[in-house]
């Protein structure tokens, strides 16, 4: 059951992220990725990580994506931005490199990946669950999870500083 | 504005109390092909041709009241009583055709004030309901005369 | 014994969905007829007693109606939007308890269809999900009205649920559990949350009405400046999918807060009414039925709320809306955890 669902979950998380990438139409390309971010929350789930699962389609796709269709929405998403993007041989250029430089990457993290074989009898199924999840990070994870927090306080800052109306301003 | 106003709550509770005492008050609906609302006695409704107690109709289409119409609603045209009709028309002039407009006419009352005859009444309890067409607002002799009492023509 | 209970969990999520459609249905008839009681009127009365056969023929109307796709529009997206709505709005309630468990046999039925311990993530991310449903409806119109009430949906959407979070962080830390069923098990007899989170309970209420697009914070379909909104274009019963979604998601919201901060099936004295039947399982039983009927009336006094709230406040300005959620609630919001903090700090001191 666990095994055919993963199957399941992990062809169609392949194919919207394929379809996210070869689709003409950028908002039907947030939709696919949208349900690519769905299919990896089964994944979660499937590893029993529901607090993991929730939160990812609450992050990513009840909030990130919401922006990225708002923004997409705003753009008009005609046919000339395509074909200049497609002539331009520097673009072609760089995608390749770009997209090779990501394969290289993902091998070489792949590489020397040794699947776990936990322990049935000393796994604890509740590994996942956000108590625990929060103990871990709390204690073991601390300084990085409040390096994490101070992140997105720089970001929060700046981002303020980019929407802040400079005196004499009047934009809007 | 003091923190209590600039909270706008109590100001929101203000006016939920005012819509909620709306709520169980009266309503002021009339069911109306139920239930009709109470007229007033001098209520003027829709025309009537009077007939007098033998049954013959009291109009003598003078034009008085053609005259005294302000929206002049009122067209009428008088014809001559032949013989053996004096059952029918009580005088022996009589109006052949007699129209009013429905559209136009202002519900005033002068018309029943002009008619020396006391022929046209306007009727307290009805009214000229709505309808599709113009012309249905045209009201000749057939709507206007008051039904005979013997025998029920409607 | 599994069959039995997988049986049971089916009839009920059945159940549970034609309540919800059940309620929305009926939601628009209440909501005709309260705004005709608040303007002094009779409301819908001609079809069935008291016009209580309205909504059917209110349906049948939407069913009949012509199906309208604009010839611009993406087609496939204009007919996705409302499917998302409805969808989202029905999967929401799953995880709310609407009772504690009824004992049959030697059976325990619990009335929740999914127990699961992040039940109101789960109830948060499906909501954050129902903005989509808005958005690519009103960007397949192919119309600048249904764009904006699509955008203005968006951003209302996204801002508010800020703040509806951090409210509901600090209920997170009394309870110390996300899953529903424990949160409304602490909630025993009068021992309501809303006793421990007036302030939160207020942020909740205010973003609850945002969440739901209901005035006064109703821009998105503001028919003043927007005509429909995002449903500017739609008609039929794709237009009846977004009307019943709105309603849906009402209710959903009304059980939320009824178990967050108004506990859920819990009534005062149930203990007492518990101990006063010497079989223990009819006791149970009784005070499970009577919990169910009172959660059920905590939800309908706050869907009465929210369409009184509707027939008594004008519309917000849009920019007012967005100062509202972002220079003042969450402030308030993040002021409460606070509060919350130094009180559970504080309770834990002197006690132990």
């Amino acid at each position: 059951m666990t095994e055919s669902l993963f199957f399941f979950f992990a062809s169609l998380t392949l194919l919207c992220a394929i379809m996210v990438v070869i689709s003409k139409n950028p908002v039907y390309s947030v939709i696919f990725l949208i349900l690519t971010f769905f299919s990896i929350s089964a994944h979660y789930i499937l590893l029993n990580a529901q607090f993991l699962a929730a939160v990812n389609i609450i992050v990513y796709a009840g909030a990130i994506m919401v922006l990225f269709l708002f923004v997409l929405m705003f753009i008009n998403t005609g046919k000339n931005v395509e074909s200049t993007l497609k002539k331009n041989v520097l673009a072609k250029i760089a995608g390749t490199v770009a997209g090779g430089l990501l394969f290289i990457v993902v091998v070489a993290a792949l590489k020397d990946v040794a699947l776990g074989h936990p322990d049935p009898a000393t796994y604890d199924s509740q590994v996942g669950m956000v108590e625990n999840l929060g103990k871990v990070l709390f204690t073991k994870y601390m300084l990085p999870f409040q390096l994490v927090a101070v992140l997105f306080l720089v970001s929060m800052v700046g981002a303020v500083m980019i929407g802040k109306r400079e005196t004499g301003e009047q934009n809007f | 504005m003091t923190l209590s106003e600039r909270m706008y709550l109590p100001a929101i509770a203000q006016g939920l109390g005012i819509t909620l005492k709306h709520f169980f008050k009266k309503k002021a609906t009339i069911n109306y092909p139920e239930e009709t609302r109470q007229r007033s006695d001098v209520w003027r409704g829709l025309h009537v041709l009077k007939r007098d107690e033998n049954g013959a109709e009291r109009c003598t289409a003078c034009g008085l009241c053609a005259v005294a119409c302000p929206a002049e609603a009122i067209t009428m045209t008088a014809g001559e009583r032949k013989k053996g009709e004096e059952h029918l028309y009580r005088e022996e002039k009589y109006a052949v055709t007699y129209e009013i407009n429905m559209l136009r006419c202002i519900f005033c009352g002068l018309c029943e004030e002009a008619c020396p005859k006391a022929a046209i009444f306007l009727q307290d309890d009805k009214l000229a309901p709505a309808r599709y067409e113009r012309d249905e607002f045209i009201y000749g002799k057939d709507r206007l005369v008051e039904p005979l009492k013997t025998t029920e023509t409607k | 014994m599994d069959s039995v209970l997988l049986i049971y969990k089916g009839i009920y999520i059945l159940a549970i969905f034609g309540i919800s459609l059940l309620i929305a249905t009926y939601s628009t008839y209440f909501e005709r007829k309260i705004a005709a009681f608040i303007q002094d009127r009779v409301g819908p009365n001609r079809a069935g007693p008291m016009g209580l056969l309205q909504p059917l023929a209110d349906a049948g109307k939407l069913f009949f109606k012509e199906e309208f796709i604009p010839a611009k529009a993406n087609k496939g997206l204009f007919i996705l939007g409302p499917g998302i709505a409805m969808l989202v709005a029905a999967m929401s309630s799953a995880v709310i308890p609407f009772g504690d468990t009824l004992i049959i046999g030697e059976t325990s039925f619990d009335l929740i269809a999914i127990d699961v311990n992040i039940g109101i993530l789960y109830i948060f991310g499906v909501v954050s999900l129902g903005v989509y449903g808005l958005m690519i409806g009103g960007w397949a119109s192919n119309n600048k009205f249904s764009l904006l009430g699509a955008i203005r949906a968006a951003s209302q959407n996204i801002s508010y649920e800020l703040a509806m979070g951090l409210s509901l962080i600090a209920v997170l830390m009394l309870s110390g559990s996300l899953s529903l069923k424990v949160i409304a098990e602490q909630q025993t007899g009068f021992n309501w949350n809303i006793w421990y989170q007036p302030l939160g309970f207020l942020i909740f209420l205010i973003c609850a009405f945002a969440e739901t697009n209901r005035t006064p914070f109703d821009l998105p379909e503001s028919e003043a400046e927007l005509i429909g909104g995002y449903h500017t274009e739609y008609s039929s019963m794709k237009l009846g999918m977004y009307l019943f979604a709105e309603y849906i998601n009402i209710f959903v919201v009304s059980a939320v807060m009824s178990t967050l901060y108004f506990g859920a099936y819990n009534f005062p004295f149930m203990e007492n009414l518990r101990n006063a039947f010497d079989d223990p399982v009819l006791g149970n039983n009784v005070v499970t039925i009577i919990g169910v009927a009172v959660m059920f009336a905590k939800i309908f006094a706050f869907i009465f709320f929210f369409m009184w709230v509707r027939w008594t406040l004008p519309r917000f300005r849009y920019d007012q809306l967005m100062k509202l959620g972002w220079n003042i609630l969450i402030p308030l919001a993040i002021l409460n955890i606070l509060l919350t903090g130094g009180g559970i700090l504080l309770y834990e001191h002197f006690t132990k």
